[in-house]
């Protein structure tokens, strides 16, 4: 008997599990090596389909990321040699990988240099956020599209073009020197929060849970770059967020105001580590934006209820780093559930020609309009908050918001 | 690899001549000179007579147009260049970034084609 059908059954088991855990190690391992993204993702595939049937026959290897690896690197350099290009590459590649073999069982973790090419600054936010979420996770082309709302063509066509850009404009596979590393960084950690924002706003809806491969992401840079406090600030901020998740959506499916939020379902584990992520990093004495999100995260938690006069302190500071006039309106959202939600009101208005179309901005607006006795033109703008409302959860809010305004009779202005 | 720094900018925006703002734009192109000679990278670098000289062509149908103007009616004008040859495009941005008119216009970075990778 040659049992070949269960073989091919645990081989195929074996190669999924090791590139769904290593699939990012191995590709930045090689696209450091190639410093071309697009070839190196190329090899790999091409070795990982050489190791169904090698190792279908010859049984598995010692260290099937070692083989992935060396037989990726064999791949690459058919191909240089076979296209006639780039000599130089080529001979570099191949005297590394007679050096490697001497040794194959130290594999280098490259994934900092991965992720700093996927996140340079040079590429569109949007795109970093693909690319990243492509390469370093493993997510697929589809599960992307669909996080985002996009066609899949779109996403595989912004994928391509950020990978020719890196190619074409000479986005080297180094760690940034300490130069450029403040800038860097920053892009690095604005693309992990937006993967963030938008894995806490979609919920449960994608098959991969973005928030989590967030986290996930900033714990490989934390590990590979240890002390640096804005890193920390990141992931405290995605923890200390993250922790009221299960709270943030009420039984009727509307999403709830932290003061109505129930505290039992904040999650203390994440609580706790964030809580010292966080006084660790400002132990450093080097503030910057990650940090102070961070600390206005924790100040949410508070006992007793947000800390509004020390969150809207935080945003003035946040302001220094990121002048942005989304900002601006947080900082008048805190000012107003600080206790002065007319000064809340005229710096929101003081934003209109910038955020008009932004739903927050709108959602904001409405709010303080109600707060400070304006019925009639709050009802108006939660008419508009809700037509641009992300989500069910979002719409549920606003409308309960608009119920319960003094004025609303049987015509809701706004609402036709 | 080697990038050109296209420095466009709106004339409206410039400083006029004679104020600090001036003399400080100039000792900034000075001093960005300079340090890409310094460093070795520079290799070649022109500015631009403006906007009012410049003439533009394209044959349609094998007839040659000429046009008066440039290319396209902007505020922004391509106003001169640098060519510069360094390992990366961090290194590029760096140097653009020491182009004192960034402040008040854009720097395009752009690769060359490289027609020969083999070397």
């Amino acid at each position: 008997m040659t049992q070949a059908v269960p073989k091919a059954i645990a081989v195929a088991k074996l190669l999924d599990s090791t590139l769904r855990s290593d699939r990012g190690r191995l590709l930045a391992i090689l696209a450091a090596n190639l410093r071309d993204l697009s070839l190196a993702e190329d090899a790999l595939q091409e070795a990982a389909v050489s190791a169904l049937s090698h190792w279908g026959r010859a049984g598995v290897p010692a260290s099937p990321q070692g083989w992935l690896l060396t037989v990726a690197r064999r791949k690459a350099l058919d191909r240089l040699r076979g296209a006639r290009r780039d000599a130089r590459k080529a001979e570099a590649l191949a005297q590394l990988i007679v050096r490697e073999e001497a040794e194959p069982d130290d594999i280098p973790d490259e994934r900092l240099r991965l992720i700093f090419v996927c996140c340079h600054p040079a590429l569109e936010l949007k795109s970093r956020v693909a690319l990243t979420l492509r390469t370093v996770c493993g997510l697929t082309t589809t599960e992307i599209a669909r996080a985002f709302l996009d066609q899949e063509p779109t996403m595989g066509q912004r994928i391509s073009r950020a990978k020719a850009k890196i190619a074409g404009a000479g986005i080297s596979f180094f760690v940034p020197t300490a130069e450029h590393w403040p800038a860097r960084l920053d892009a690095v950690l604005t693309t992990i929060y937006l993967i963030f924002t938008t894995g806490y706003l979609a919920g449960s809806d994608c098959t991969r849970d973005l928030c989590l491969e967030a986290e996930y992401l900033t714990r490989i840079i934390d590990r590979l770059r240890p002390e640096d406090p804005e890193i920390e600030g990141a992931l405290a901020m995605i923890l200390l967020t993250a922790a009221r998740r299960a709270a943030r959506i009420g039984i009727d499916g509307a999403s709830l105001p932290l003061s109505e939020q129930d505290r039992n379902l904040w999650d203390r584990a994440q609580i706790t580590e964030g809580r010292a992520l966080l006084a660790r990093a400002i132990a450093r004495r080097s503030p910057g934006p990650f940090q102070i999100k961070a600390a206005i995260a924790d100040c949410r938690l508070a006992e007793g209820g947000p800390d509004w006069p020390q969150i809207a302190a935080l945003y003035a500071a946040l302001f220094r780093f990121e002048p942005t006039p989304v900002v601006s309106l947080n900082a008048a959202v805190a000012v107003a559930e600080a206790g002065d939600p007319a000064r809340g009101l005229e710096i929101v208005e003081g934003l209109a020609d910038q955020l008009a179309d932004y739903q927050p901005w709108c959602a904001a607006r409405a709010s303080l309009l109600a707060a400070t006795g304006k019925p009639v033109e709050a009802a108006r703008a939660y008419g508009r908050a809700i037509e641009l409302a992300p989500g069910p959860a979002e719409v549920l809010f606003l409308e309960k918001r608009l119920a319960a305004l003094p004025c609303t009779g049987s015509a809701l202005p706004g609402r036709e | 690899m080697q990038y050109m720094l296209l420095i466009y900018n709106d004339p409206q925006k410039e400083p006029a001549y004679g104020t600090p703002a001036f003399q400080e734009m100039m000792a900034g192109f000075f001093a960005a000179n300079a340090r890409m000679k310094e460093d070795g990278v520079l290799r070649s670098g022109e500015g631009l007579q403006g906007i009012e000289t410049a003439t533009s062509l394209r044959i349609k149908s094998g007839k040659v147009e000429t046009m008066d103007g440039p290319f396209a009616e902007t505020h922004e004008h391509l106003g001169g260049y640098y060519v510069i040859d360094v390992a990366d495009l961090d290194a590029a941005l760096t140097y653009a970034a020491l182009i004192p008119s960034a402040h008040f216009g854009t720097i395009e970075v752009r690769p060359l084609m490289d027609y020969n990778p083999t070397n």
